[in-house]
């Protein structure tokens, strides 16, 4: 399955619906036909995303606690984060994101502490909120951090500690920010709502906090990028050779006083949509800073978002020197890119990640000739699909209504966009967009097949349907898909490789594809003897077919007839 | 690299640093994989059926399939009964395991879902097929550590499935703990080679160890078949490894079916696998062969031939109870000084059992069990060590204080070998002396002075 094919023959996406559905019983049968559809770019069908995972269905998804402290706070390298509850939630949360951190001197770095109150059933009875208090105090006498933050899991819920209000008293009581986040595992469906609960809580609690502005002709935020591997490390390099600065990656080796000050920046760029895609939006509301949709996966889309940034900005100045950079770096990447495109195009691919890279990703595979026949995400919404133009039309069911809505007013004092309504309006005109994202299913073609959080059933199906030559996906599928012989990269970890982001990351990527995709390793799965017939005349010597020794008639990978007759008979 | 640890020690009571457990849900789901054609089943919120197979994935690097019951609010508000009901519709409709192994979770366990209620009720209105299993064992994360939700899970089996039918004279059981599946796998081959015949349960060779041959099975031919699970019962006596893994399941075996059991530590190192050799022998009425006595003797010869590099070196020990306790008998057996030996796990046994073990070679040790890697660091920074063996999260202290590390037990999530090589029996034994012995003097040779810098050692 991994010779080269110049012609994609994809199956029909409806028939291959059909085969996955039809094992399931009614219900889950009924519930899965809305997530699996075949696209079409031009009007994207309606996808049941962002609804609950069926019981006893093998999904990819995690949950609220894992969206909140393992995704969005965590990378926040110098905000001591305490897990209030029993010992395993913040023991899965420790260290296993890859969201790299490179702390400047004297600071530390809390991402290789986990700490919890490790909740036993007294708590459980009697209530935890005493523990957390003293857990509290003990951190700030051991570490003196700055501020801390407090997580929820399931059973703080379910017995009423108030974290919040434990928040309030020890930040009078420590002179320090203390904040809660209520993110109990069960409040979502899936990790999006801790997204949207760290949103919240970074937004209330820490955006905002200082006002002194980086001093930069052109300064931004990245959002919603987590440092997997050194991608914002890329990113932050490649804008820097631009001359633009960024003031905070949103979170990505990021301190506590970065993100206090990330309100004072001339624009916003989203790169996981799903995840942050609040905080632009609020941000926006409060102090007037416009966001646009950036991607920095793929040196096709890489160039598209420094073009769109330098256009924002419009300087004459930066447009040149975006060109220039673009120029310069592609001098080092076209060579790659060629090459390696010389052997994987036509390959196909199928990505079922996340809440962005398995649309990001696709730029990636197109660069070398790929193409992506099958997506979808593990915890998106509707318009991570089908573009926020639905957004509008989505019916907001009793799950996401667990999830406070903040109100945001423009701030009175902070209200200053960098740009005025008239330089936006122009801008429009010229057809530059705000708050742009048309989603996944708009780039993809007709007839590809896209399945939102897709089940251990439905890869199963897939691989056997589609055969497609790598797939995009996570830890818990990796070795099921690669057991069936298909190679499997996770697009959370990087499969502990990296980074990926920018010209530099894409030569990685490209190079990382080809060692996987065109490796000699699944070509040893047959052995010799299960491909060829067994010739017993050429290779086994004469006494063992005929029972007597006849020196010298066969010729042998045996001994020599006369030594073996020399030692005695065997 | 840890910068916020410091030598100074101040009062901690609340907050838990650097755990060295994790919670019980991910022993029972382990456990639950040792039974062939076994679906674990994990009742609560999604996210801990998650973190609980990408930690078993990075640790095998092999599927670790599990389903589990999506709780949302509504749920945790009205209990998880038509949770449950649905997913053992799916599950068996979809995937077709023989038996469904369930474990509880906190938020569960907190809203008090009656399991064996909702298993009788699914039996009723055939939700479970005929000949089809549901077994379940409660696992509270306030309570005990993975290692009691292990031998929680292990005890269910018993519980459910052990019966006493007949009687088999030539048959005893074997509970080998929490260990890897090359562990498994070396332990029967050592059975095997003794001559004796044994129901191995929870068996997790063949399926966390898994050859590439390109084909995926959801229920692979290794693990503890039902029947051999219900032969247990009729056993002349269990074998089994480690007081805080095995024991519970091998005392619940003998209270239901009168099987007696031999209670002794995981097989690692000299002495204690010595030990499991002779209860072999005697509980096996069978002769030690001449080959087990070979493999012994090239592990004493390496210690005799190695022991200056090990007599004295002080250690300090990270891990799961069983494995911790065996351990230290093994690094008593080199002569060596073990000086901090830890377990996050709760459980007075593993002091006593310890501080047992090192009362003439080494009284000044601090023993201590529910403590954690962040008071380790802290007394290793008082008093420093020569070797640290422990899971890959050792490595950190390791590296802040540039001292020689082996890695042992669970989770290894950064190396290769714990997959394919075990560290009990004697060959094992031999392993884990090679490891020991080469992180010292790698670590001699990349700090010593080019004049101290030898050829031969």
């Amino acid at each position: 399955m991994n010779e080269p094919t110049n012609l994609v023959v994809a199956p029909d996406p409806n028939a291959v619906r059909e085969e996955m559905l039809k094992i399931y019983p009614p219900k889950t049968r009924k519930k899965r036909a809305k997530q699996i559809l075949s696209n079409d770019p031009e009007t994207p069908p309606e996808i049941a995303a962002n609804t609950r995972t069926i019981p006893g269905i093998i999904s990819q998804r995690g949950c609220t606690y894992a969206g909140c402290r393992g995704v969005v706070m965590g990378p926040i390298y110098d905000l001591l984060q305490i897990t209030h509850g029993p010992v395993g939630c913040g023991y899965y949360a420790w260290m296993t994101r890859r969201n790299l951190a490179r702390p400047k001197p004297g600071e530390v770095n809390y991402m290789q502490y986990c700490m919890n109150t490790d909740m036993q059933e007294d708590q459980i009875i009697f209530g935890g909120e005493k523990k957390l208090r003293q857990a509290i105090k003990e951190a700030y006498e051991i570490f003196h951090p700055k501020a801390i933050a407090i997580l929820a899991t399931c059973p703080v819920g379910l017995i009423g500690d108030d974290i919040h209000t434990v928040a309030r008293q020890m930040k009078e009581e420590l002179g320090i920010n203390v904040m809660a986040f209520s993110c109990e595992g069960y409040k979502g469906v899936s990790q999006s709502a801790g997204h949207h609960i760290a949103n919240n809580g970074v937004f209330k609690n820490i955006i905002g906090l200082d006002d002194t502005a980086d001093q930069a002709e052109f300064n931004m935020n990245i959002l919603g990028e987590y440092n997997i591997g050194g991608d914002a490390w890329e990113i932050d390099a490649l804008l820097s050779k631009c001359g633009i600065h960024l003031t905070s990656t949103l979170s990505g080796d990021v301190s506590y006083e970065q993100v206090k000050k990330s309100h004072t920046v001339q624009l916003n760029g989203v790169m996981c949509h799903r995840s942050i895609n609040y905080i632009a939006d609020m941000m926006e509301k409060k102090f007037g800073i416009p966001w646009i949709k950036v991607n920095f996966i793929g040196a096709e889309a890489t160039k598209k978002t420094l073009r769109k940034i330098a256009k924002f900005l419009e300087s004459k100045k930066l447009a040149d020197r975006v060109e220039e950079v673009i120029l310069h770096e592609m001098i080092a990447l076209k060579p790659v890119q060629d090459e390696i495109r010389a052997r994987c195009q036509g390959k196909t691919a199928a990505l079922f990640v996340g809440g962005s890279r398995a649309h990001h990703y696709q730029d990636l595979f197109r660069d070398i000739g790929m193409e992506t026949v099958s997506a979808g995400y593990e915890f998106a919404h509707r318009d991570d699909y089908e573009g926020r133009r639905v957004l509008p039309t989505i019916k907001i069911d009793a799950d996401s209504r667990n999830i406070e809505e903040l109100h945001v007013e423009p701030d009175p004092g902070r209200f200053k966009p960098s740009r005025t309504p008239e330089q936006m309006a122009a801008l429009q005109a010229g057809g530059f967009t705000f708050r742009d994202y048309d989603g996944m299913m708009a780039e993809m073609k007709k007839q590809t097949l896209i399945i939102d959080d897709i089940s251990h059933h439905e890869i199963e199906k897939l691989i056997e349907l589609y055969k497609p030559d790598i797939i995009g996906s996570g830890i818990k599928d990796k070795f099921v898909i690669e057991k069936m012989g298909v190679p499997c990269k996770q697009l959370h970890s990087y499969d502990y490789s990296g980074p990926y982001a920018a010209f530099t990351g894409a030569a990685n990527f490209y190079r990382e594809v080809d060692r996987m995709v065109n490796t000699k390793i699944w070509k040893f799965i047959t052995p010799i003897w299960e491909r060829e017939p067994q010739l017993t005349a050429s290779l086994v010597h004469p006494s063992r077919v005929n029972g007597s020794r006849k020196d010298g008639e066969a010729k042998s990978w045996r001994r020599p007839a006369a030594v073996a007759a020399a030692d005695g008979p065997e | 690299m840890l910068e916020g640890t410091t030598a100074e020690i101040k009062p901690r009571e609340a907050l838990r640093i650097n755990p060295a457990k994790t919670c019980q849900p991910i022993g029972a789901m382990y456990a639950a994989l040792g039974i062939h054609g076994c679906m674990p089943h994990s009742h609560g919120s999604q996210g801990c059926c998650a973190y609980h197979r990408s930690t078993l994935t990075r640790h095998f690097k092999e599927p670790a399939i599990a389903t589990t019951s999506s709780f949302t609010e509504g749920a945790s508000v009205f209990g998880g009964l038509a949770n449950m009901t649905q997913a053992l519709s799916n599950i068996f409709t979809i995937y077709n395991p023989d038996i469904v192994a369930v474990h509880t979770t906190c938020l569960s366990e907190v809203i008090g879902d009656d399991i064996p209620m909702m298993i009788r009720k699914a039996t009723e209105d055939g939700t479970i097929p005929a000949g089809k299993y549901v077994i379940h064992a409660n696992t509270p994360s306030f309570v005990g550590s993975h290692v009691t939700g292990f031998a929680n899970m292990t005890t269910a089996m018993v519980r459910y499935l052990a019966e006493k039918r007949v009687h088999r004279p030539f048959q005893l059981n074997l509970i080998p703990g929490f260990v890897d599946p090359a562990d498994i796998r070396e332990l029967k081959r050592i059975v095997a080679e003794m001559g004796i015949h044994a129901v191995v349960f929870p068996d997790t060779s063949g399926v966390l160890d898994l050859p590439q041959d390109g084909h995926y099975r959801m229920f692979p031919r290794g693990g503890a078949t039902i029947e051999d699970i219900k032969s247990s019962g009729e056993s002349t006596c269990t074998i089994a490894l480690g007081h805080f893994t095995s024991h519970p399941a091998a005392t619940e075996l003998d209270e239901k079916c009168g099987v007696g059991c031999a209670f002794l530590e995981l097989p690692i190192g000299m002495t204690e696998t010595d030990r499991f050799i002779h209860a072999l022998r005697n509980y096996g009425g069978v002769d030690v062969p001449a080959t087990i006595g070979e493999e012994r003797g090239r592990l004493l010869d390496a210690m005799s031939d190695m022991h200056q590099y090990f007599h004295k070196k002080r250690v300090a020990i990270a891990g799961d109870p069983d494995h911790v306790i065996a351990l230290t008998q093994f690094l008593a057996d080199l002569d060596m000084k073990p000086a901090y030996v830890i377990t996050g796990s709760p459980g007075n046994h593993f002091e006593h059992r310890v501080r047992d073990i090192l009362k003439d070679q080494a009284p000044e040790a601090v023993v201590k069990q529910n403590s954690d890697l962040f008071a380790l660091h802290q007394w290793i920074k008082n008093a420093p060590v020569d070797l640290i063996i422990g899971n890959t999260h050792c490595k950190y202290i390791a590296r802040a204080e540039n001292i020689p590390f082996v890695r042992f037990g669970f989770p290894v999530l950064d190396r290769m070998g714990h997959r394919y090589f075990p560290c009990v029996g004697y060959m094992g034994a031999l392993r884990l002396m090679e490891k020991m012995n080469d992180a010292m003097l790698d670590h001699k040779d990349r700090e010593c002075a080019d004049e101290y810098f030898e050829l031969i050692q």
